[in-house]
């Protein structure tokens, strides 16, 4: 069977886009572009949907290698107290699974991660809340494990 | 002979006023002061006459000159815009614009550039303000973005290395960025602003950027009254759609400029309410609304003045006649706060005529 792919492309300049991005991100899908405008667009679309501390990355090499990051600070003032929250970490990790083939397992760990925050019982304190890293992490095991 | 004499001292003593009376009767007849007016093209005509009247209601001391700028070929076969449009522009310093269609013909040069090359219009300015009224996603922005619009990284130089390789030269000069930092600063201070941000990527870019923070920095140290700030653009592009409200003056190159300014009127609901100067050499300084012709609309009496209307209360402020300014811009946000009379892209049914009649009913008023 061979599977049919429909794409639209677009050309657009970067300030009619984050123009528009500004005031209706829904219209928007892939976007690719030269260095700085990705730059640019990209930290803009973290800011959309809540900054760094939610935003998974990934960066694609040269000879099948990948490296996934969170694209945060290092958060000094509060390393090694049990406060930092994983997600843009975890969510990175879910990148990388996908990229692996391994969607099974990226569905469910994201499935759990969102489920967490949505409820609102156990978020970190950049998320509203005022549980420990530990606790946070502890409510996505749990989720994962009652999904498995 | 005496009479001669007599004649001689006389055009002497009186001078400017008997020799150039166009000149006289501007400037010194009521304080009355002369506008370029270049109504433009698809909606432009309306809106400008939209301008006029709610000017009129206000009993604003402005006195318009109509001039078309559609490029002619000049002697030596350049484009230029015509001898009358710049004479005119060139007496009276200040020009108010409506949108310009670039015509297809072969060659033609983009009318902005070529209005930009004409009377050196090196700072683009844009203040967003969020518009009570007219809701969008973000709430009590009060910013300005100054934009050098001279150089950068539009100064089109490019090249081909090799075939598949191509170069494109960012072009950033003292002079450039001294000036554009000193219009920022002059800016902040006439407008009672408190903080200029220079938006840089000089962590990338250390020469380029680097010039041009440097004469920032060095700028700043004129004005201690206002603070001065650095920031990352792609910083500022975060921090922006989070919470515009910690920024006022943005001052940066041409590139970050065009991205950052658009940015910002999506902010406040788009081109239809977001004024725009550009302010050049020589004194010189054009208003204008960025949007667009709307052909499917023109000359049928739909357009939103707003934009050409804030973009002349701008003019005023430049010009020192903050009280006129005050009164329109108050008359202007009051009717769209009330939402009785709006047009159709603020939402409402209103024709262009009924928009502009309620604002200078409200002008009116105000003066009661």
């Amino acid at each position: 069977m061979m599977a049919l792919i429909l794409f639209r492309t677009f050309l657009t300049c970067p300030d009619a886009c984050v123009f528009q991005m500004v005031q209706d991100p829904t219209q928007f899908d892939v976007l690719v572009m030269p260095n700085l405008y990705g730059d640019i667009l990209s930290d803009l679309c973290a800011g959309l949907i809540g900054g760094l501390g939610v935003t998974p990355s990934g960066n694609i090499g040269a000879n099948g290698v990948a490296i996934f990051e969170s694209v945060h600070g290092t958060a000094p003032d509060i390393a090694g107290m049990d406060l930092a929250n994983p997600t843009a970490l975890l969510l990175s990790a879910v990148m990388m699974l996908r990229h692996m083939g391994l969607h099974d397992h990226a569905d469910k760990i994201q499935t759990a991660c969102f489920d967490t925050i949505r409820d609102k019982k156990v978020l970190t304190k950049d998320l509203g809340g005022s549980a420990k890293c530990s606790e946070f992490t502890a409510e996505i095991c749990r989720r994962v494990q009652d999904l498995g | 002979m005496a009479g001669n004499a007599w004649r001689s001292l006389l055009t002497q003593a009186v001078g400017v006023a008997v020799r150039k009376p166009a000149l006289a009767s501007a400037s010194f007849s009521r304080g009355v002061k002369t506008v370029t007016m270049i109504p433009g093209d698809g909606i432009g005509p309306e809106i400008s006459a939209a301008v006029m009247k709610i000017f009129e209601a206000a009993k604003a001391p402005i006195t318009w000159e109509e001039r078309n700028v559609t490029a002619i070929k000049g002697p030596g076969g350049r484009w230029m815009i015509p001898p009358d449009a710049k004479e005119s522009m060139d007496r009276s310093k200040i020009g108010l614009k409506g949108p310009l269609k670039t015509p297809i013909a072969a060659g033609h040069p983009s009318m902005n550039l070529l209005l930009r090359k004409t009377f050196d219009l090196y700072a683009n300015v844009r203040p967003c303000v969020s518009i009570e009224g007219y809701k969008t996603p973000y709430t009590d922005v009060n910013l300005v973005t100054i934009r050098e619009n001279t150089e950068g990284e539009y100064s089109g130089i490019e090249h081909m290395i090799v075939d598949g390789v191509v170069q494109s030269i960012k072009l950033i000069t003292e002079n450039a960025s001294r000036r554009i930092a000193e219009y920022a600063f002059e800016y902040a201070r006439n407008n009672k602003r408190t903080s200029v941000t220079a938006v840089h990527k000089a962590n990338i870019m250390r020469m380029s950027d680097g010039l041009f923070l440097r004469k920032c920095r060095e700028v700043a140290e004129n004005y201690k009254d206002i603070k001065f700030t650095e920031m990352y653009l792609d910083t500022v592009c975060l921090n922006m759609v989070q919470d515009p409200t910690q920024f006022d003056v943005l001052v940066m190159p041409n590139l970050y400029g065009d991205i950052l300014s658009d940015l910002c009127a999506g902010l406040i609901g788009g081109l239809g309410v977001t004024p725009s100067g550009n302010i050049g050499a020589n004194g010189v300084a054009i208003f204008e609304s960025v949007h667009g012709t709307a052909p499917d609309i023109a000359g049928m009496d739909l357009a939103n003045p707003t934009a050409l209307l804030l973009s002349a209360v701008m003019m005023l402020r430049h010009m020192g006649l903050h009280d006129h300014a005050d009164k329109i811009q108050t008359a202007c946000f009051d009717t769209i706060r009330d939402k009785k009379v709006l047009t159709k892209d603020l939402g409402g049914s209103a024709k262009c005529s009924e928009f502009t009649a309620e604002i200078c009913r409200r002008v009116q008023d105000l003066d009661e």
